[in-house]
């Protein structure tokens, strides 16, 4: 597989702050790679380095085969990026800025329309409408939409999902994985750990550093304990009943159950009779898989 | 008996010909941790506006706290706590500063706001940030601290306009812990989310599709009426089917 980006010990400074320490990946001609991680990670920072609109203070970035410092250009014509900001001109309409930004990169929306019909269908009917006048679905759309019409060999989305609802959120991954058969290198940023299911490959990223790079899967294998989820109807009263109990390890609420690790020697009996005896009641437990979410959270408390 | 501090009845808001709420009836109880979820552009940020007293319904019957939104909106604003991801305090002030200006916007008397402000500082082990900016302070630290000012007064009601978003993992539990806290102490929870394991922390939610409540109850309630396991999968056949009807 052809490496689309190359980096390797990427550092990146603004005043005292440290927004990059030394960060190195590699993503494959094709993959679907993901960033994920809280706002202030630093992600938006790396996705500056890696479109060539920021200059990193240490480190070696190759993107498309170009150094983005000095061969900047080269690098521009073949990258599609989706800032996290809505960038688009609000007082052009939705053609408008197609029709725009496929002039810029010397092609026309007819010549590469089969590239973005999946997309661009959804909000067609209201092409003479201004693109500031669009819900925040339909930009979103928009935004894809122009960051494809060049036809880019590596896509840059920076959280295209931010604040968007569940189902929405679910039918961009969709039109995402519909752009595979183009062969365009994705890469993306968001802060929903569920997310990272639809990625080929994840770098869990935190505090300008990365915590691990992998597939889902080796991600979630790397959780290291035995990991329980235990419910009761009283959900408050079992969180603190379970934190103040001598043998728990970690103890953190997902969705309707929480999930728990022990430390050594703890048995299961131990802690269904403090439970008991805390007077929590109706308690059920059971052995359950780890997910990114769950090794997010080993990761950042072995920090 | 259940005491209700919210209590909404055939609301209707109209922009021009779009109705963005369109009879919207529902109680939230005190003290209950309530969830108020939708797909985007259902109409929620709308009603969040009228239930704090931002914005006057077309029709219909709203009491929040006991006041009328269409009559008493200042009366509401003084009664309840607000804060959203996208702004709630002052970056260019301190910590203490921020604790300061909200206490004296909600009319406490000094000493009080010096007393609750010391009492905060130690409860969120925040000492040290006392006299920090804003600016400096890491995001996660910021949203704590903007909840406790949002309920510094003690409102009977406190409303969360996506406070955990873009949170990391860890203190977006720390967060909810905060407000199980809270709610536990008797002040009412109106929170939105877009993160679908956050609404099952929830007592009771509601789901908005096209300015209508299209369902609400517990989220055992709605997983076993609609079959699934969990709220993010009642939440996608909601929003479907309506997209699929129209």
């Amino acid at each position: 597989m052809e490496t689309v980006v190359e980096a390797a010990g990427i550092g990146k400074k603004f005043g005292n702050l440290s927004a990059l320490k030394d960060i190195s990946f590699q993503i494959g001609t094709g993959e679907v790679f993901g960033f994920i991680g809280p706002d202030g990670a630093g992600k938006t920072t790396l996705f500056r380095i890696i479109t060539s609109l920021m200059i990193p203070d240490e480190g070696k970035i190759k993107v498309l085969g170009h150094d983005p410092v000095t061969e900047f250009e080269e690098i521009r014509k073949h990258i599609g990026y989706m800032p996290g900001r809505f960038s688009l001109y609000q007082d052009l309409s939705v053609e408008e800025n197609l029709r725009f930004y496929a002039t810029v990169f010397g092609t026309t929306l007819e010549e590469n329309y089969h590239l973005i019909r999946d997309i661009y269908s959804h909000i067609e009917p209201f092409k003479k409408r201004m693109a500031g006048k669009l819900s925040g679905g339909m930009k979103q759309k928009l935004a894809l939409s122009c960051a494809l019409i060049h036809q880019p060999r590596l896509l840059v989305l920076d959280e295209p999902t931010t604040g968007v609802d569940a189902v929405s959120r679910s039918e961009f991954w969709d039109m995402l994985k519909n752009l595979r058969q183009y062969n365009i290198t994705i890469v993306v940023s968001t802060p929903y750990m569920d997310e990272a299911m639809r990625c080929d490959r994840v770098a869990l990223i935190q505090d300008g550093q990365l915590l691990q790079i992998g597939s889902p899967g080796t991600i979630r294998d790397g959780f290291s304990r035995k990991l329980y989820s235990v419910t009761a109807p009283e959900k408050y009263k079992l969180l603190l009943a379970l934190k103040s109990f001598a043998g728990t390890e970690s103890v953190f609420p997902f969705g309707d159950s929480v999930h728990l690790t022990l430390k050594e020697g703890v048995t299961v009996q131990a802690i269904s009779d403090y439970l008991e005896k805390s007077g929590v009641v109706g308690v059920t437990m059971r052995e359950t898989n780890a997910g990114i979410e769950d090794r997010f959270l080993e990761l950042m408390n072995r920090k | 008996m259940k005491n209700a501090v919210i209590s909404v009845h055939d609301l209707v808001k109209k922009f021009g010909s779009f109705v963005a709420n369109d009879h919207l009836s529902f109680e939230v109880y005190e003290g209950e941790i309530f969830g108020f979820l939708g797909a985007n552009g259902a109409g929620k940020t709308t009603a969040l506006r009228i239930l704090s007293g931002l914005s006057a319904p077309t029709s219909g019957k709203v009491l929040v706290a006991g006041f009328d939104a269409a009559r008493d909106p200042e009366k509401i604003k003084k009664n309840i706590g607000y804060m959203c991801q996208k702004f709630s305090l002052y970056n260019d002030l301190t910590v203490r500063e921020n604790i300061m200006l909200y206490g004296g916007i909600y009319g406490m008397r000094k000493a009080l706001i010096r007393e609750r402000c010391e009492e905060l500082l130690e409860r969120l082990r925040f000492m040290e940030y006392g006299n920090r900016l804003i600016s400096d302070l890491p995001l996660g630290l910021r949203q704590k601290l903007a909840f406790s000012v949002a309920v510094l007064h003690e409102p009977r009601i406190v409303f969360l306009d996506e406070p955990t978003g873009g949170v990391d993992p860890i203190t977006r539990r720390q967060f909810w812990e905060m407000i199980y806290e809270t709610a536990a102490r008797g002040i009412t929870i109106f929170v939105t989310t877009h993160y679908m394991d956050e609404a099952e922390y929830c007592d009771r939610i509601s789901i908005m599709n096209e300015g209508r409540i299209v369902a609400l109850d517990t989220p055992d309630g709605l997983k076993n009426k609609y079959r699934v396991d969990s709220v993010e999968e009642v939440f996608v056949k909601i929003v479907r089917s309506g997209k699929i009807s129209v």
